[in-house]
């Protein structure tokens, strides 16, 4: 059974949390550049917490060449390994996509929706977000329909003339 | 080993695809050498789930990888709900590439991509330049057709997400299918995509990065990251720790699977790409969130009350505020992207009440969904050809024009929406006994939001139904162009899945509910990673074990 001071080094806690608040800082840009490299240090502290996880530093996880006992946990830096190579591709990734906005743009920011913004301004507006049709399936307004309509169940309304003033004024 | 046993299906739905995808790539000068590949690997999955399904039946099947046990090794798991997700996700999966080959994004004859344009420009620059050249010489200088490979590669990832034992590998399966995605979602490097990916990808690392931190957490706190081994530390952890780590996961979780406040990025990414790889985005990605939320929450943290309380919260303000959306959307799909939003929220629904037959109607919610949505994506994918777009303003008269599509997109639609007797209207009756049994208040709230959802959805599809192919057409449409029979085929395939799912209700719903029991239950589980207790716990490899002759040093 391996047994290793579980207590972290408080140096390498440190390191993580400087690393994440730089990290979460960078990220809160809007250049893909600055957001790519506060990902790099928020991996970075990623990594540096799982290995933290793995307990002190002891000697190296090789079977036969130590004894169980100093042996650090091997299993913390498998993990790690992975995850570095993982974070590694993915920065590859993100900067040939800011490079091609770069290319696109001439800058690498990241942009707007311009849905959202079309959404936002029709609200600030007070339109709504779609045209209604009815209009262009009669070929004319609602209220020259609603003209033409005799209505066989209501009763006239003696005090208004009838007309094209007649109508309810529900109609819409 | 012997090679013709269940275990060997296993591993199958996540190598073939990872083998087939290198291949893909040293091929790719071959389309039709990709084409093959990409199909075969595909069906092979198909036929591997469907093997699993039967398999899981009755039990987990557990496969050690490399043959070093739990809990140092890595295990694949296959119950029955990973299972059941990964025919699901298979069949989606090979229809979508069906249709998209038919479509031909992967040759560069999309015409919504400058990119493969530029394809096409250098092409015919190179014929002006030197016509006699062989067609080697010049695809060497021509872009990689990247298709293929990235599509397997997220077949892949989708897959080792389910089958995933422990939450490390989870987090591969993860990257892997974010990975391909961030590729398919940039597919062409155009303006629109370059913007929308940008949002996208940010938004994953950092998702990426909380699921990261969780697991070191959970390392910290229990010194294993296999979930059955998970699941018999956990409750010795501290509850305040506990609680942490199962919102830190949670979040990342949450960001994946676009929960409420934490959607705000996928109705602005999705909709730019590809039809096709929307479709299988809308389908796919969503629901492996879903998926990973309901693991852990019933096999990591059972029964933690101040949680389930806020899921349900956060479920009815997803389906509300989603919906809400999806209403005053003017483009399909966008709409439907919000409804994806929307949906989302039914699924939540069921997991938070945490009851078996919540669980069991949240499953069969998310097989019908995956159907559902990736076959109305793949129909607005043919609007859009059909058409040259997708705005509701544009669209019009398309019943005349082209009734086949009429049906296609209103089967869906109304399967969507719930109306009886579809699979969607099953789910979510489903979903809605569970709330009444549960009784509480909240429970009732979420029950009549399920409902108002339920009818606002049927509001914003009918209102598409209405503008695209009712209304007279504002503008003149273009000139009928015949949609090709391999982009209908699928469609009209998966459309027809999401009906039969309508007529085998009766057994699918036992199977999720068999599903649901074996991951309430966390025994069967546990047992079943951890046959014989205590040896193989200590996760010795069995060859280590059996021949005791393993050379060390010089």
């Amino acid at each position: 059974m391996i047994v290793l001071d579980t207590v972290p080094s408080g140096a390498l806690l440190l390191t993580v949390g400087v690393l994440f608040a730089s990290g979460v800082y960078l990220l809160l840009e809007r250049s893909l550049t600055r957001v790519l490299l506060g990902f790099v240090l928020m991996g970075n502290g990623a990594n540096l917490a799982i290995l933290v996880a793995g307990g002190r530093a002891g000697a190296p996880p090789i079977t036969g060449a130590e004894t169980a006992e100093p042996m650090s946990d091997p299993l913390a830096q498998a993990m790690v390994l992975t995850s570095i190579v993982i974070t590694l591709a993915l920065v590859a990734f993100v900067l040939a996509m800011a490079y091609r906005s770069w290319q696109l743009h001439g800058h690498d920011e990241v942009q707007d929706d311009l849905e959202d913004t079309r959404i936002a301004r029709l609200a600030d507006a007070d339109a709504p977000s779609y045209a209604d049709s009815d209009a262009e399936e009669s070929g004319s307004t609602l209220d020259e329909e609603a003209v033409a309509v005799r209505d066989e169940v209501a009763l006239p309304d003696p005090a208004t003339p009838p007309g094209p003033g007649a109508r309810g004024g529900d109609g819409a | 080993m012997n090679l013709w046993t269940v275990e060997t299906l296993v591993p199958l739905p996540v190598l073939v695809p990872l083998f087939a995808a290198g291949l893909a790539l040293a091929l790719h000068k071959f389309d039709r050498a990709q084409r093959i590949i990409s199909v075969v690997a595909l069906s092979v999955v198909v036929a591997a789930a469907a093997g699993l399904v039967v398999a899981a039946k009755d039990g987990p099947v557990v496969v050690d990888v490399g043959g070093w046990a739990a809990p140092v090794g890595v295990n694949l798991v296959a119950d029955p709900l990973s299972a059941l997700m990964l025919l699901v996700s298979g069949v989606v999966l090979l229809c979508v590439l069906l249709y998209s080959m038919a479509q031909g994004i992967a040759d560069g004859n999309d015409r919504t991509a400058p990119a493969t344009k530029d394809t096409k420009i250098l092409r015919e620059a190179l014929e002006a330049q030197d016509p006699d050249a062989d067609e080697d010489t010049r695809r060497d200088v021509l872009p990689v057709a990247i298709f293929h490979p990235t599509f397997l590669i997220l077949a892949a990832g989708v897959a080792d997400a389910f089958l995933a034992g422990d939450l490390f590998n989870l987090y591969v399966g993860f990257e892997i299918l974010l990975a391909a995605s961030y590729v398919l979602l940039t597919l062409g490097g155009t303006v629109e995509r370059i913007r929308a990916g940008s949002v996208y990808v940010v938004v994953a690392l950092l998702s990426s990065i909380v699921f990261l931190v969780a697991v070191g957490l959970v390392y910290a706190a229990t010194g294993t990251v296999n979930m059955a081994q998970l699941a018999e530390r956990l409750p010795d952890v501290d509850p305040g720790v506990r609680l942490g780590i199962q919102a830190l996961l949670l979040l990342a979780f949450g960001i994946k699977a676009a929960i409420f406040p934490l959607s705000a990025w996928l109705p602005d990414s999705y909709p730019t790409a590809p039809a096709p790889v929307t479709a299988v985005f809308a389908g796919l990605l969503t629901k492996v969130g879903v998926y990973a939320i309901l693991r852990t929450q019933t096999l990591l943290f059972p029964r933690n009350e101040a949680l389930e309380t806020v899921l349900l919260v956060l479920a009815l303000a997803t389906m509300i505020v989603g919906i809400l959306g999806a209403v005053a959307q003017d483009d399909v799909k966008r709409l439907l992207s919000f409804t994806l939003v929307s949906h989302i929220g039914y699924m939540i629904f069921g997991v938070a009440l945490a009851t078996q037959a919540s669980t069991a109607a949240a499953i069969f919610y998310v097989v019908h969904h995956i159907t559902v949505q990736t076959a109305l994506f793949l129909v607005v994918g043919l609007i859009e050809r059909r058409t040259g777009t997708t705005s509701l303003d544009r669209l019009g008269g398309l019943a005349t024009l082209a009734p086949g599509l009429a049906i296609l997109f209103f089967v869906p639609a109304m399967n969507l929406a719930g109306i009886p007797p579809l699979s969607g209207f099953l789910g979510k009756v489903g979903l809605l006994e569970a709330g009444v049994v549960d009784g509480s208040a909240l429970a009732w709230v979420l029950v009549v939001g399920s409902v108002v959802t339920s009818l606002l959805t049927l509001y914003a599809v009918v209102r598409a139904w209405n503008k695209a192919f009712w209304q007279p057409c504002p503008e003149k449409l273009p000139e009928p162009t015949p949609l090709p029979w391999g982009m209908v085929g699928p469609t009209a395939a998966l459309v027809a899945i999401s009906v039969g799912l309508t007529v085998v209700a009766g057994p699918l719903y036992d199977y999720a509910d068999r599903a649901a029991e074996s991951v309430m239950d966390g025994h069967t589980y546990i047992e079943a990673v951890f046959p014989d207790g205590a040896p193989r716990g200590t996760g010795e490899s069995n060859k280590v074990t059996d021949d005791d002759t393993v050379e060390v040093g010089p």
